[in-house]
């Protein structure tokens, strides 16, 4: 079946900050570029972030590139990249000013320079004491970021396709990547974007966890469409999770409460964090509570009818003081969690937060892949970047604010190593494989003949307490061993969904059904990877991994520090070192984590 | 349900996918309550639904208000449980 194509220099998949970054250098530099996005740009969760974006500036006291690159190795638990953290980190201050002048609203100090807030991990002299490098405007920061890029964009003539949804990558046999398919939700039309350099921004796929902190829209196409071609998701295991989302809603309720007096309590009504943490008690650490919690659930004494969360207390408070210094949280256990908290206990568990792992990059931005000798080939004419990449600077851990700062980074890199490589090779573009195109179309058509599937709706739900419960913020041998099996029957039904809407016309059905066969192969990768894992290191924990004098904290560096590699076909592994050499300084050393 | 409306129908669903989850959920269960919507109605939704996320979530939550009867009606629809 022939389809339309129409024809880039550059298309982009994501217009969330990273893609939006990007697009701003191809379309400077005069290239044709394509932006493809499921929603209107500034809908990206993008949106969502409010805690600021980290640059040393040095505006409210010194700073200095080499201590936030230091910062970042230590959150990162040693896994990430080193060269490109310090990639990342020099270039901070130049993507923060560069972003003032496309008229982003920073807040500012009286004389006029950007304000800077303290962030949990980030530190001046090598881990002394904290910093203020977080660079903010008001509590849109997202927000704010994504207005002024989109501005840019729509002066510099990139071409936005709104509610278009990419299907799948189109790789020919040499492994080059030649552009996507798409899907036009207003018509249903599946067409093929031809390009010479191909971006993913997608973000990421926090929905494939039952209690996410993410928006529906994260659904981690860009890494299932990635995984279907061949190329392998690296670090999947590692997801940060925060101690207290609402149970069954995800929406974060600030760390704030405990500050104010808040108690956990299990189905006893225990105050159970007594007996993890006997000094800080519910105000201990993110990571120590939040394993707690899952303690409590996982051994039975969890609330409500599947025992699945515990209670965050704050009745005993005065209501002024709830009133006063926690503005929001009422509105927010009543809308979400049906319980006025002045009265009665906020139902909470621990909430998937953010995705460290995503498609394997090099600090150009450059997707790369095992070939031949090489464990890191660059794939010709494919790049990614922000939450869907791993390039890998926030390794097993991020730090606060540094995920906005690695989409204007790795944006602009990727977005420049793409100009750069439009500019060598002015050929004309390769000839598109056939095959290629009727995969996306053979999906599509699948879900709308599909008869005696499966729901979407309930395989969604299953995904998601499946990944919970095996896979969650602290980890079973067991568990994940039987996760490995559930999420593998879970996947057969994902892959066989049925609708019950046919029509080509603004289906969202549809659109749903394609969005479950992504978000079951990061789920997959996340299971599979986790299970392979046998240390704990930063956000992956697992109790046969526990703190010993050998192995503080559960690392184990002579056999885990390396990155995982899942690949889809064969569900199979395969590992590659961490780059430990920085590009211009001295490595930071291994040490054990602790703050 | 006519295809024209039904269309209609399916694009006020898909802009109800925010970029806060807090506004994702509201409208969930505004959907799940399978709300009869009129013409007006629909003209109201699609008036809310141009809003930017903040000022949408502040006022389904009660920080801020509207004087506009249409989307205060409308708001007040979404918080019914
Ligand atoms: C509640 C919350 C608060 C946060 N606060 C902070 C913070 O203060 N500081 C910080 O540094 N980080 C923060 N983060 C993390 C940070 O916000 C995200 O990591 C980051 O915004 C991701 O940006 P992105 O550009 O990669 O993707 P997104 O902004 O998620 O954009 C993805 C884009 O891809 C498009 N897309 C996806 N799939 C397809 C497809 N198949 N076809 C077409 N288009 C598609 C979407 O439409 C969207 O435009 C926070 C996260 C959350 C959840």
């Amino acid at each position: 079946m022939s389809i339309t194509v129409r024809t880039f220099d550059a298309v982009i998949v994501g217009a969330g900050g990273a893609g939006l970054r990007a697009a701003i250098q191809l379309s400077e530099s005069g290239f044709k570029t394509a932006v493809l996005t499921k929603v209107f740009p500034t809908r990206s969760h993008t949106v969502a972030a409010q805690g600021g974006v980290a640059a040393s500036l040095g505006n409210s006291e010194e700073d200095h590139w080499h201590w936030h690159m230091y910062d970042t190795v230590k959150g990162s638990d040693w896994l990430g990249d080193q060269d490109a953290i310090e990639f990342m980190c020099r270039k901070a201050n130049e993507c923060v000013i560069e972003l003032e002048h496309y008229g982003m609203p920073f807040d500012r100090t009286d004389a006029g320079k950007i304000y800077q807030r303290p962030f949990g991990g980030h530190m001046s002299n090598f881990g002394e004491k904290p910093v203020r490098r977080s660079c903010a405007a008001a509590d849109r920061t997202g927000h704010a970021m994504l207005h002024a890029m989109y501005q840019r964009n729509v002066k510099a003539n990139t071409q936005f396709f709104v509610e278009w949804m990419a299907l799948d990558l189109i790789r020919d046999a040499d492994g080059e990547v030649l552009g996507v398919t798409a899907m036009d939700m207003e018509t249903g039309e599946i067409v093929a974007f031809h390009a010479k350099a191909t971006i993913f921004a997608t973000g990421g796929a926090g929905r494939i966890f039952y209690s996410s902190t993410n928006a529906f829209i994260n659904t981690g196409d860009g890494l299932g469409m990635a995984a279907r071609a061949g190329i392998p998701l690296e670090d999947m295991e590692f997801w940060q999770f925060h101690p207290t989302g609402v149970a069954g809603a995800g929406v974060l309720i600030t760390e704030g409460v405990r500050g104010e007096g808040g108690i956990l309590r299990n189905s006893a009504g225990e105050r159970f964090m007594e007996r993890y943490a006997p000094n800080a008690k519910d105000l201990a650490s993110r990571d120590v509570v939040s394993r707690a919690m899952t303690t409590e659930i996982n051994e039975g004494r969890g609330c409500g009818p599947h025992k699945d969360f515990v209670l965050l207390d704050i009745s005993h408070l005065d209501p002024a003081t709830i009133m006063k210094r926690l503005p929001g949280i009422r509105e927010i256990a009543i809308q979400f969690a049906g319980v006025d908290c002045i009265k009665e206990p906020i139902p909470v568990v621990p909430t998937a937060h953010y995705q460290m792992g995503g498609i394997p990059t090099n600090y150009f931005g450059q997707v790369v892949v095992p070939q031949g000798n090489s464990k890191a080939a660059v794939v010709p004419g494919f790049y990614a970047a922000g939450e869907c990449a791993c390039a890998s600077v926030h390794g097993a851990n991020r730090l606060g604010t540094n995920s906005l700062l690695d989409l204007l980074v790795f944006g602009k890199s990727a977005g420049e190593t793409a100009v750069e490589e439009l500019r060598k090779s002015p050929k004309a573009h390769k000839p598109l494989p056939q095959a290629e195109l009727d995969r996306a179309m053979a999906r599509v058509s699948r879900i709308d003949t599909q008869k005696g599937g499966a729901s979407v709706h309930e395989t969604q739900l299953a995904m998601r307490r499946t990944m919970q419960k095996h896979a969650g913020v602290f980890r079973f041998a067991d568990l994940l061993k039987e996760g490995v099996e559930r999420i593998g029957e879970v996947r057969n039904a994902a892959l066989s969904t049925e609708i019950a809407d046919k029509s080509k016309v603004f289906n969202t059905a549809r659109v749903e059904a394609l969005e479950l066969e992504n978000l079951i192969e990061v789920a997959v990768a996340t299971m599979v990877s986790a299970e392979a894992r046998k240390e704990s290191r930063g956000a992956h924990v697992r109790d046969d991994a526990p703190d010993t004098p050998a192995h503080p904290n559960g690392r184990d560096d002579e056999n885990w520090l390396k990155h995982t590699l899942w690949y889809r076909e064969g569900n199979r592994l395969d590992y590659k070192a961490v780059k430990l050499t920085p590009l211009t300084v001295d490595t930071v050393a291994l040490k054990t984590r602790a703050y | 349900m006519d295809e024209q409306r039904r269309v209609r129908r399916e694009r006020l669903r898909w802009h109800c996918r925010r970029a806060l989850l807090e506004l994702d959920i509201v409208f969930q269960r505004f959907w799940a309550r399978e709300e009869e919507l009129g013409d007006n109605d629909e003209a109201a939704l699609e008036k809310l639904l141009a809003l930017e996320d903040h000022d949408l979530w502040y006022l389904v939550s009660g920080r801020t208000e509207t004087d506009d009867p249409q989307l205060k009606n409308m708001v007040e629809r979404l918080c019914r449980d």
